[in-house]
């Protein structure tokens, strides 16, 4: 039990995917505009997320590892993932039109999220079990969302703020992207 | 060595199968109804995917048109002509309601209304407006400078050599613009099967009426009691038309003394005719 909680405070905090291993970056700059879209954004996420991670778990032990094709680890997990989002996408749509207004176009583009790969590559990696892959993908998912809504936050204030002339729109969020990730090695001691 | 080489190929094929199957089978289950319009209006926008319709990309434009939500004109480049396009699409189907027009409602040429002034700033209805609303007489009728022309995204709209707008049956996709344009409020939608209709948006007092232009409605109120159909009504010394009970009868258009009411009285005749 303390095993998967240290797992999962150790993807949210110590080892964030966006702030100390940089996966996501892309999401992470574009969907940080406001905070509404950025939690639509890791809410989806976050679901795919700890699909795939069960998912590429499965394919890992069942079919890669028995026939000696560890190798294809990265084209296979692609295959799982794109698939997964494509389907999840037809779900929302039918299930709640809302929901899929809601996240619109961030929907497929989760596909090209590297996190998500990243994730079913690192369970992989760490020799997790079933159990703890679902908590390092659920947890990784949730240090996402964490990081691409308080990024939103700053964000939402820094529109609003007076930025000098060089540093404004973009050059100012990768500034506060990197103060943050430098906030967050503070982490590291924790566990 | 043909094993190493068919092993990945096999099993790689048999998951990309496995998957493939699954979402061809999901994308049955999970099926969703689309607008049938949506593909089509989606093949007739320019498909740059560029945003400047305030949507993410055609798609979403196209499916915001089909749904009535977006303007028939929102495609900022593919113009007028993706605009009839689109309209083309939209319109057939638009038929099962009644298809609207826009109408210039003021017959004030330089022939029937009088000149109060000469007008020489922007040539502009608005900036004429504010200036001195307009050289005509009448301060409720069409000055025929032609914003209307230019903010019509259809070229639907032109104003005439007599000196007033005239619309465009055939072009008019009842977009709007010339009214929101339009600073005197002259131009109303109407609908576009009926041919009678009050031109004169004056709520002047008769004799003001009167004395500016020879064919205003000078709130004799004649059409409303002759109206068989009672569909007339009077209101800010002005005539109105309900276009739901008009017959187009012909009766106002005959009855009226300084000829306000414009309509086909050829039709009356061969009625007659055939009577």
């Amino acid at each position: 039990m303390v095993e998967l909680f240290i797992i999962l405070l150790s993807a949210i905090l110590v080892n964030n995917f966006v702030l100390s291993r940089f996966l996501g970056i892309c999401p992470f700059l574009g969907v940080s505009k406001q905070v509404e879209t950025a939690v639509g954004m890791g809410a989806a996420v976050t679901f795919v997320m700890v699909l795939a991670s069960a998912i590429t778990y499965v394919i890992q032990y069942a079919v890669l590892e028995p026939f000696g094709l560890g190798y294809l680890q990265t084209i296979a997990f692609i295959l799982v993932i794109a698939s997964l989002v494509q389907f999840v996408e037809m779900v929302i749509q039918k299930s709640s039109p809302t929901l899929y207004q809601a996240l619109g176009v961030y929907l497929p583009l989760i596909t090209t999220n590297c996190a998500v790969l990243g994730v079913a590559i690192l369970n992989i990696q760490e020799e997790y079990n079933f159990i703890e892959t679902l908590f390092h993908g659920f947890g990784a998912a949730v240090g996402f969302t964490l990081a691409i809504v308080l990024f939103a936050g700053i964000r939402e204030r820094l529109v609003v703020s007076d930025v000098p002339k060089p540093l404004e729109g973009f050059p100012i969020a990768l500034l506060t992207a990197s103060l943050m990730s430098m906030a967050f090695l503070g982490f590291q001691g924790l566990l | 060595m043909t094993g190493e080489l068919l092993t990945p190929v096999f099993w790689l094929g048999i998951l990309g199968l496995l998957f493939g199957g699954g979402l061809a089978y999901a994308s049955k289950v999970f099926a969703v109804e689309v607008d049938p319009k949506a593909p089509l209006l989606k093949d007739a926008l320019p498909g740059a995917n560029c945003g400047g319709c305030g949507y993410p990309g055609c798609d979403a434009f196209a499916v915001a048109l089909a749904a009535g939500e977006a303007p028939v004109n929102g495609c900022p480049v593919g113009g007028a002509e993706t605009a009839e396009k689109v309209a083309d699409i939209l319109g057939a189907s638009a038929e099962a309601g009644e298809r609207m027009i826009a109408r210039v409602i003021c017959n004030g040429t330089f022939d029937n209304a009088k000149e109060r002034s000469k007008y020489y700033g922007v040539m502009d209805c608005r900036e004429a407006n504010i200036a001195s609303g307009g050289s005509k007489g009448c301060q409720y009728g069409c000055m025929g400078l032609g914003t209307c022309e230019r903010v019509c995204p259809f070229d639907a709209i032109h104003v005439k050599e007599t000196g007033v707008a005239v619309v465009d049956p055939e072009k008019c996709t009842a977009c709007g613009k010339c009214i929101d344009a339009c600073p005197k409020m002259v131009i109303t939608l109407v609908p576009a099967s009926k041919g009678v209709h009050i031109d004169c948006n004056s709520k002047d007092k008769g004799k003001d009426v009167k004395a500016s232009c020879s064919v205003g409605c000078i709130g004799c109120q004649i059409c409303v009691k002759n109206c068989p159909e009672k569909t007339i009504s009077f209101a800010n010394n002005l005539a109105k038309i309900e276009y739901e009970g008009c017959t187009e009868c012909q009766i106002c258009v005959q009855k009226c003394p300084t000829k306000a009411i414009s309509g086909q009285l050829e039709k009356l005749k061969e009625s007659k005719q055939a009577q």
